[in-house]
């Protein structure tokens, strides 16, 4: 989208999609998208958090062209522009929609060629064959899709997806309502195609699964990027951890030689608790244990926890949600976003 | 030029054709015959011929254009519509293919299954009557352009509609009367002059007359008027599927 608007930021080296400034407002006025700059790296894994209506989708439609960005808006995949040089930015991307849409009478192999067939290559069996093999549909690829159930329904849009070998693949709401074991099998062919060199984008309200398997998370809320950071540096920046003394005789207070420990007391003084950030904490456990012996403190268990990035991503938009009321316009305004 | 996604969309389109044979083919076939049952018989009896032909071979080419009309509507909106209304659309509209590829595979499967339609009418038409072809190639010029006319017709309906009320407006309640008051059945010389200029407003009128002059030299208006009437009706419908794209109308927000 040539502009004289248009942003200046430089792409990113390496980035496979780089999104700049981009705006969506929907034609009720709905704003879905307000200035979002995202640079994706080639090959990575990144997870999209975010509540329902937070922009998700909108983004990823107007990545593949299913929504047309607002005018200054820039977004470009394998340095062609989304708008221009339509032909080139979509064959290197496979989407995977959030909703189960398919030709209810057509059988899975016909489907699956068809899709093959709408991105400009010619007819590989051989090829369709593999993808349904990986995905354990060869044994239902004469079956009708309206025979199928919705977990296999599922797999056949990602086989539709992978048919033409995209270099991008959007998996939007991949897991919404799939047993565990197709999840599990989901998941290992993510993992083969980055190893094949795929970057992959997926939404998912389920944040173990971000946990599990992105290099990077971003969490959109309210039509705006609130961050974008590798998983383990978030989780270590972000979490924090927590241990957990049940002591064997109640303590009245904290005494003043720990009192620089970030120390509290819980259950009545029964049970003392240490918070710390990740990559803080190893050295001021050593020194809460000296200082317990030191003041003849003894405990009879201890426990551990840390927070996940659930508790991050709620903190995160809660504080959104406190400054910009933000979430509310969201939430309600629109469900295409 | 993506020439797969073509022959994909095609090929698919055509393959739905298969599926539902009984209502694509057989419906408008038992259709024109019970046609050349009833008009045929009971009121051939007593016109016996107009302008010089049996009246039974008189109605043939509006019979044909009947069906013609209705099919090509008929597919052409299903055919982009079922998509929408399923949600399946996104996979097309996310594919590396243009606008104009998308028209190309959607009208060209309907218009092909409106001719298939059309000729095995013909057919059927020779067992109950003497068909005589006048102009071959201007019998196909005409069924041709008004197949793939009719079927953009019907593409833009199917893009416009938001329910299937909306789809079935057009080929149910616009085309029958047009057609029936086009000429079909008889020609408009019978009318009375004040309906005969009435009846020049009607588009259909030029497509009946000029398709029936190629089968046997016999029409409403000249055959040449009838040809621009549908080169005309085409440029319409081309200008309307154009601005729909550039807008993006009911496909993409």
């Amino acid at each position: 989208m040539p502009s004289s608007t248009e942003p200046t930021v430089a792409p990113v080296k390496d980035a496979i999609v780089s999104i700049r400034n981009l705006t969506k407002t929907y034609g009720n006025g709905f704003r879905a998208l307000n200035g979002v700059d995202l640079d994706i790296e080639k090959g990575e894994i990144l997870a999209l958090l975010g509540p329902n209506g937070a922009g998700k989708t909108t983004m990823i439609s107007i990545v593949c062209g299913l929504v047309n960005p607002d005018h200054g808006s820039k977004v470009m995949v394998g340095g062609h522009d989304v708008v221009r040089d339509f032909r080139q930015t979509r064959a290197l991307i496979g989407l995977v929609p959030q909703e189960l849409t398919t030709d209810q009478f057509e059988t899975v192999w016909n489907t699956v060629s068809f899709s093959r067939g709408v991105y400009g290559l010619k007819p590989d069996p051989a090829r369709i064959e593999q993808i349904l093999k990986d995905l354990s549909l060869w044994s239902k690829k004469d079956n009708m899709m309206r025979e199928l159930s919705g977990g296999m329904k599922r797999r056949v849009l990602i086989a539709k997806a992978l048919s033409h070998e995209p270099k991008v693949l959007f998996l939007d709401e991949p897991t919404a309502g799939v047993d565990v074991t197709l999840r599990r099998d989901m998941w290992l062919v993510v993992e083969k195609l980055r190893e094949a060199g795929v970057t992959i984008i997926l939404t998912t309200h389920y944040i173990e699964e971000a946990e599990e398997i992105a290099d990077r998370v971003g969490v959109i809320n309210g039509g705006k990027l609130l961050l974008i950071e590798d998983k383990a540096a978030l989780m270590q920046k972000l979490g924090s951890k927590q241990l957990r003394l049940e002591l064997t005789a109640p303590l009245g207070a904290i005494p003043a030689s720990l009192a620089d420990l970030g120390l509290s007391l819980e259950d009545a003084g029964r049970t003392l608790v240490h918070e710390y950030k990740g990559g803080e904490g190893e050295e001021r456990i050593g020194a809460l244990m000296a200082g317990l012996s030191k003041e003849n403190i003894h405990f009879r268990d201890l426990s551990t926890r840390q927070s996940s990035l659930e508790d991050i991503f709620v903190a995160l938009v809660e504080k959104k949600d406190d400054v910009g009321k933000t979430t509310a316009v969201g939430m309600n305004a629109g469900e295409k976003a | 030029m993506n020439i797969e996604a073509i022959k994909s969309i095609y090929k698919a389109e055509m393959h739905r054709m298969k599926r539902t044979l009984l209502q694509s083919v057989i419906s408008p076939v038992i259709t024109t015959s019970l046609y050349f049952i009833v008009f045929g018989t009971a009121i051939g009896s007593r016109i016996q011929t107009v302008d010089g032909v049996q009246y039974g071979a008189f109605i043939t080419p509006g019979l044909i254009m009947l069906t013609l009309l209705t099919q090509c509507i008929a597919n052409g909106s299903i055919g982009i519509y079922f998509p929408k209304f399923t949600g399946t659309i996104y996979e097309i509209l996310s594919a590396p293919v243009a606008m104009t590829e998308i028209v190309v595979a959607y009208v060209g499967a309907a218009a092909s299954k409106g001719l298939i339609i059309g000729l095995i009418i013909l057919a059927t038409a020779s067992f109950f009557v003497d068909i005589r072809i006048a102009h071959p190639v201007m019998m196909l010029v005409f069924l041709v352009l008004t197949a793939i006319t009719f079927s953009l017709a019907g593409f833009i309906i199917g893009i416009w509609a938001k329910n299937f009320e909306q789809l079935n407006i057009v080929p149910m309640l616009v085309v029958p009367p047009l057609t029936f008051l086009g000429g079909s059945f008889y020609s408009i010389d019978m009318l009375p002059p004040f309906w005969q200029a009435v009846s020049h407003l009607n588009p259909v009128l030029y497509l009946v007359s000029g398709f029936r002059w190629s089968f046997y030299e016999i029409a409403d208006v000249n055959p040449l008027v009838s040809l621009g009437m549908i080169a005309l009706f085409l440029a319409i419908c081309l200008s309307v599927t154009a601005w729909m794209f550039r807008t993006g109308y009911r496909l993409r927000s």
